[in-house]
Order: C-alpha cells, then structure tokens, then sequence
C-alpha cells in the first residue's frame, strides 16, 4: 500500500507540469529538466501498464476538478433565488458581481467574501465580471437566468470555449457589453452565433489566439452585429496607428 | 581517427550483413534490425504469442470475443463504448476489422458533418442530444494520456428549417416534441425570419424552425480519429483486411404450428488480408455489423435474406449504398457569417464553409434520379438543374456563384424507412447491427455505440430505448415515422 502512495506523491508534480498543456491548449513548451522528466515519465508509461493507469486516473482527476469548480450551489439558489445564487457561484470562482444601484462586490485576496449581499435577494444582477476564472459551459447555467444581467466579462478564462458563446442565448434581450479579450479556446466558429445578442453594443474580441484570421474575423462580426462596437485586434493597433499618424497630419 | 571511424562502419556493415544473409538478405537497417530481434524476444517470452514456424503479427488474433466489422465512426463508437461499459478493465477482447485505413470510400469522412436535434422522432432526438453531449465534453471521454486534444471544430451556428404550407402544422408538432425533449429549437415566422436574416427570400416559407444551441456542424475526421486514438489506447486491437466469409452453426427448430425455425451462430469470422490470398479465420462470440453502406453485404454472408421471401428467414437488410453529391461554391455576395445550415423546402441544403464566403450543400436526388453507386464519380449538371435553382431562389445572391470543388460520397441508405438499425438478428443470434442510419449516422454514432455495448453486455437497452429500430420491423412492416430526412 504505501508504494503506490509514494509513486502518486511522485508523479503528480511532475504530471501537472504536463498536462497545462493538455488543458491549456496555449502550446507553450515545457522548459527543459521538465521535458526531461516527462519523457522519463513516458518511458514507464510504455513499460508499466500501472504507471499507464494512474496517470490516466490522474488525468480524469484533473478533469473532474474542473467540473467539481463549476458546480451548482443547488442549496443556495432554491433558498436565495437565481440571482444570489449565480452570484455566490461567480464570487466562489473569484470573479466580482454588481446588483442594480449597488456596489460591486468582490472576494479579496485569499478568495473570501461578505454575504451582505444575501438580503439582496429581490435586487436584479446587473454586471459580472468573471475574467480569469475557471468558469466553463456547465458553469454558465448559473449566470443564464439572471434576465436583467448587461455586462459579463469572460476575459482569459481559460475554459471558455465556442460552446459556451452558444450556450449566451438566453440572456439575449439584457445583453449589452460582452468581453472576451484574451480567452485561449474561443474561435470564430462561437462567435458567429453571437448573433444571437441582438441588444450587444460592446463586444471586445481582441487578443483571442485561436481565431485564425483576426482581421478578417473582426470585419464579419462587424458586419453581423451593425449596432455594436466591435474592439477587435486592431482596435489596440489602429490607436498606436493614429497616435503615429497625428503628428504628420498637423505637419 | 579515420581509420576507426572507417573500420567501425565496416565492422557494422558487416554485421548487418551477417544478419542480414541469415535472415534471407532483408535490407532492414541497423535499428531495424535491432527492434526486430526485441520484438522477437518479447514475443518468445511468457505471454507473447511465439510460433516457431512462421510470423503471424500482420494477422488478426486467432480469438476474439467481438468482432467489429468496419472501422468507420459507428463501428469505433461501438468499439469504445463496449471498453467503457466493461466490468473489469481487459475483460472483453475487441478486434475492428477495417479494409481500408485509409477510409478512401468510407462514408465518415465524406459527410458534412452535421448535427442537429431537429428529428420528428423522440428516440432521434434523444440520440442526437446525447451525442451532442458526448461532443461537447470529447476531450473528457477521449482523452488520451500524452495526447494533445482534439480540435473537434465544432461550428454551433444551428440548422434551420424551413416549411412550406403543407409542412407547416407537422413542423409545429415536430418543435413541440424536440422542445419536450430538451432541444433548444425555436419557431419562426416569415417576418421573423426576413429580420434575422435579410438574405432569405421567404416567398413560399409558411413556418421555419431553428434551432438556437447544440447544433451545427463539426469535423467528421477528428472524432474518427480521435475515437481511433482512444479505443487503440483501451487496447482495442485493429486489423486491416476485408471479411469474407462467417463460419455458422444452426439449430432447427419447430414452431408450435409446425413451421420450421434456423437460428444460426457464427462462430468463425474470415478475415482476407489485403493484396493476398491469406485469410485467418477469428473465432469470436459476437460480430457487429458496422459496415456502413456495405452492411446489406455482409448480412448476406451471415446467410440473412437467405429463405423463402415473406418469412423471417427471408428478410434481407435492407441497406444499400445511394450515392451522394456535396458541392463547394463560392459567392462574394453571399449571406454572412450568422449563417446556419439552411434546409429549403425543396429538400436542397447549404450551410457556410469557413469564412471566405465559401458554402456547401447539395440535395438528396428522387427515387428515379438516383445515380448508378458503382462509382464516386461526380455529375456536375445535377448541381445546374437541381440544386442551384433551389438554391438561387431561396437565396436571391446564389444567382451568381462559382463551384469550386466537388465530391461525392455513398448514405448507408436504408431503403425501407431511412433510419438506423440497431441490436441483434433475431435468427442470426450473435450479430449485431449498427447500420442504416441514411444521412444522420455520424451525429447519432455516439449514442448508438453506447446503445449496441448495453445490448451487447446487458442485454438490453438502458440509456435510451431504441427498441424501435430493430431488425424485426422489416419483418414485421413497422416503418419507423420520421419526417426529417435530409
Ligand atoms: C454526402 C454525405 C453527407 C452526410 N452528411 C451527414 C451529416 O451531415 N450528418 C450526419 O450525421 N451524417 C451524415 N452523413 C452520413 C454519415 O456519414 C454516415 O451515416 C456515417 O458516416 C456512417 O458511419 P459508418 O461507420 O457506418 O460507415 P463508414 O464510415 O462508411 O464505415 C464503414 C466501414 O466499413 C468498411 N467495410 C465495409 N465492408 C467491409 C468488409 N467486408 N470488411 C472490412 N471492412 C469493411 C469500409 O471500408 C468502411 O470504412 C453523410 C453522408 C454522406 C455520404
């Protein structure tokens, strides 16, 4: 029994250096003693079937964690209702939530918060701000039956995939301002069904390594939502462009 | 220093040569060589299957307890769920038995990829909900250790349907049944439909359907793979070659009105290897006829259809290959980048193709215009008198477009209701169908290998009934009731 336990507490480092790049799908490479390790690593996994099996228990263990991040609060949200139940979840995460003429809240530095807001149960949610949390397509049900919610920001969250554009429909008619910026999964295969969102006015798309022609991509989301303000990868640019051009105009 | 460089080199030549006349004067490198030896180390030690006589690892195993015949997107789906749903991990032995690995003529590769939850039958739309799912988690249910994740390119930009007055009041059912089942489909009017998209001409378009989530279109070739990948990871075992005959035993029995009754067990699957005469008989417990647009063949090498017509015994499969058209055009003007994947109500099809204002789409040709399946050859003026008309006239700025390109590819078409067959042979009592499916076979693929696993492993069906699609409606004449057939 306690081989086994010593070789987990052996591997799992090394193993979570490894798989950031299953997960991450960012492509960054592995510095050296690590790349080192991980082929170390594989060798056992060719030779033993055992080190095969625990690592891909491994695997799904990493996976689940993401799926045990993104649950319900079931409890809270039949207690409190939809609103102070997504909020819950969106501060859980790490994320900030505003209600309606109230401040925004947010956890501080080591994930804790206030439950004031508890007692705002008949205020409506009006703003998340989720970016950089672990929030995937499971995850989201909790914001969709927030009805009057106009801002969500998404930015980097690194489980944010096309599915989950898909899955915005139903906050169609509060939707106002959608930011992206920077999420690694996103595509422009999920951004033609934001045209879902017909009330969108501000939509930030920029920074998104996977769309394949940023440019172009920009041009049809344009062309597809003509009431909203598209900051897109040029949009950064174009400013450093105009600050260039300035001077030679007055010149 | 030269000289030893050059002696080593020599001396190496020499050794290879050594080994080389040995074994018959194969020009296999050093490294060859080398893993050569090991493999046959390996395989003389305890476990390993040494046969002095002759080499035998480009054969199949001599046993296996399933035998999938064809390695096509339901036949790996069946391969990988009969793995995930075993008790113990390695209990069941699985050999797929593919032709052609380059999957040239196989109907995966060649669809268009689409999945929709638009069905008029809850079993359907139940499958395609589950398989969505299966879809949206792959890199869950087919992760691979060390394996970077599929890009399964999926494109959720919906399919909507349109209806004419005729079809409107079946199509308003139909949504009612798709929504009971938990699809996200939504109904439209003409006006509605003007607004959303400016491109359409409505004229003729009473109703229209679309659906808002889960549906669109994916790459075919990645689940292929991927699901490769994963069931070779779970030790599934694969073996490139053609099967051509089952060896069966038969049990005749009596009926209680004196009718004779045969049921059949194969027991020896024949496995021809390509580009030779050699086959190697398997013997297996179960076979899965997964062969696509090929499985009415080899139903009838398991001697299914074979008997007086009318009877049981009688019944053939009835799927056959229908060869398919899909063209890819090119339109500056074309509609934009919301573009779903349109079904008129001529039956003509389109959906967007990347962002170049490139689409595709084609149309399924009536009973008399059904081109001869001999070959995949492509008729271009089928695209000028069928489908462009339709297309143009739904699409005012299809009047002016340029074919690029074009394929063809064979529906694994069941001739008698268009839907998938699935479970056992009820006289053929160990093979399994998991075919038919004419036009919808890759977004239900998932769900239906999960399906014939439990019935497999079960003996019965559990996530979802599909005792609708049996074999025995053929003999029975119960036609499975589904309107949407692309
Ligand atoms: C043009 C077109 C568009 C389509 N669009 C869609 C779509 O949008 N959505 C959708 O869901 N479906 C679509 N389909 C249907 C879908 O492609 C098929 O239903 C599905 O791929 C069937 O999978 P399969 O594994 O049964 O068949 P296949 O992929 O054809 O696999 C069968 C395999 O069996 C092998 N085989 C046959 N006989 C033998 C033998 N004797 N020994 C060994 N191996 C053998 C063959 O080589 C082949 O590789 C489309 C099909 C076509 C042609």
């Amino acid at each position: 029994m306690a081989a086994p336990r010593a070789s987990l507490r052996l591997v799992a480092p090394i193993w979570n250096g490894s798989t950031r790049s299953i997960h991450g799908l960012s492509g960054e490479m592995a510095p050296r003693g690590n790349q080192r390790k991980r082929t170390l690593l594989q060798l056992l996994t060719d030779c033993f079937c055992d080190v095969e099996a625990l690592r891909e228990y491994l695997l799904q263990k990493q996976l689940s964690n993401v799926h045990w991040k993104n649950r319900s609060f079931t409890h809270i949200e039949e207690q409190y209702g939809p609103y102070i139940g997504g909020a819950f979840f969106i501060l859980k995460q790490g994320g900030a939530v505003k209600f309606q003429d109230k401040e925004w809240i947010r956890p501080d530095g080591r994930g804790r918060f206030s439950l004031e807001f508890l007692k705002f149960q008949a205020v409506p949610v009006e703003a998340v701000d989720a970016s950089g949390c672990a929030i995937n397509y499971q995850g989201l049900d909790n914001l969709l039956s927030m009805k009057e919610l106009q801002s969500l920001s998404l930015k980097r969250c690194p489980h944010v995939d096309d599915w989950c554009l898909s899955h915005l429909h139903p906050l169609a008619n509060s939707l106002q301002e959608l930011l992206l910026a920077g999420c690694p999964q996103v595509t422009e295969r999920g951004l033609a069904c934001l045209h879902h969102l017909q009330n969108l006015r501000r939509l930030d798309i920029s920074d998104l390594p996977s769309v394949a022609n940023p440019g172009l991509t920009q041009i049809l989301v344009e062309e597809m939502l003509p009431n909203c303000e598209v900051l897109g990868v040029d949009w950064a640019q174009s400013l450093k462009l105009e600050l260039e051009e300035q001077p030679r105009d007055t010149a | 220093m030269l000289r030893t460089v050059l002696q080593l080199g020599l001396g190496r030549n020499l050794l290879i040569r050594g080994v080389g006349t040995r074994r018959g004067g194969s020009t296999l490198d050093w490294d060859g060589q080398v893993s050569e030896i090991k493999k046959k180390i390996q395989s003389v030690l305890p476990g390993g299957s040494w046969n002095p006589l002759y080499d035998s690892s480009h054969l199949p195993p001599e046993h296996s307890d399933v035998v999938i015949v064809g390695g096509g997107v339901l036949g790996l789906s069946v391969a990988y769920w009969l793995k995930k749903l075993e008790k113990q991990r390695g209990a069941i032995r699985v050999l797929v038995v593919e032709r052609d690995h380059t999957y040239s003529q196989a109907s995966t590769g060649l669809s268009v990829g689409g999945i929709r939850q638009q069905f008029s039958l809850p079993e359907n739309i139940q499958l395609s909900l589950f398989s969505v799912n299966f879809l949206r988690n792959i890199n869950e249910y087919l992760a691979v250790v060390d394996a970077p994740p599929l890009d399964l390119q999926f494109n959720p930009s919906g399919y909507l349907l349109l209806a004419s007055e005729k079809g409107a009041a079946a199509m308003e059912n139909n949504v009612k049944v798709q929504r009971q089942e938990g699809a996200k489909v939504c109904l439209m009017s003409p006006e509605q439909l003007q607004k959303k998209f400016p491109w359409i001409n409505t004229e003729g378009v009473a109703l229209a359907s679309y659906g808002m989530e889960d549906e669109g279109w994916f790459d075919p070739w990645c689940l292929l793979q991927g699901l490769r990948r994963k069931v070779q990871s779970m030790g599934v075992l694969f073996c490139q070659g053609e099967v051509t005959r089952f060896v069966s035993s038969s049990n005749t029995m009596k009926t209680v009105s004196g009718g004779e009754v045969t049921m059949k067990r194969i027991y020896e699957v024949h496995v021809k290897m390509n580009n030779s005469l050699e086959y190697q008989p398997v013997e297996c417990a179960i076979v899965i006829n997964a062969a696509g647009a090929w499985s009415g063949q080899i139903a009838e090498l398991a001697g299914i259809g074979k008997g007086p017509p009318g009877t049981l015994q009688g019944t053939k499969l009835p799927v056959e290959p229908r060869k398919r058209y899909v063209y890819l055009w090119h339109c500056p003007q074309g509609p934009g980048l919301e573009t779903p994947l349109v079904t008129d109500t001529s039956g003509a099809y389109f959906r967007r193709e990347g962002l170049g204002n490139n689409y595709l789409g084609g149309c399924s040709p009536t009973e008399e215009e059904e081109p001869d399946p001999g070959n995949l050859e492509v008729d271009h003026d089928f695209f000028q008198n069928k489908v462009w008309p339709c297309l143009a006239q739904r699409v005012p700025a299809f009047e002016t477009l340029k074919v690029r390109s074009a394929w063809a590819g064979y529906y694994d078409y069941n001739t008698f209701d268009q839907n998938g067959v699935v479970g056992p042979h009820p006289l053929v009592v160990n093979m399994y169908f998991a075919t038919g499916f004419s036009g919808h076979g890759l977004q239900q693929a998932p769900a239906v290998g999960r399906a014939v696993a439990e019935m497999v492993l079960e003996g019965h069906f559990q996530t979802i009934n599909m005792n609708p699609f049996l074999f025995s409606r053929f003999y029975l004449g119960e036609k499975i009731q589904e309107q949407n057939i692309i």
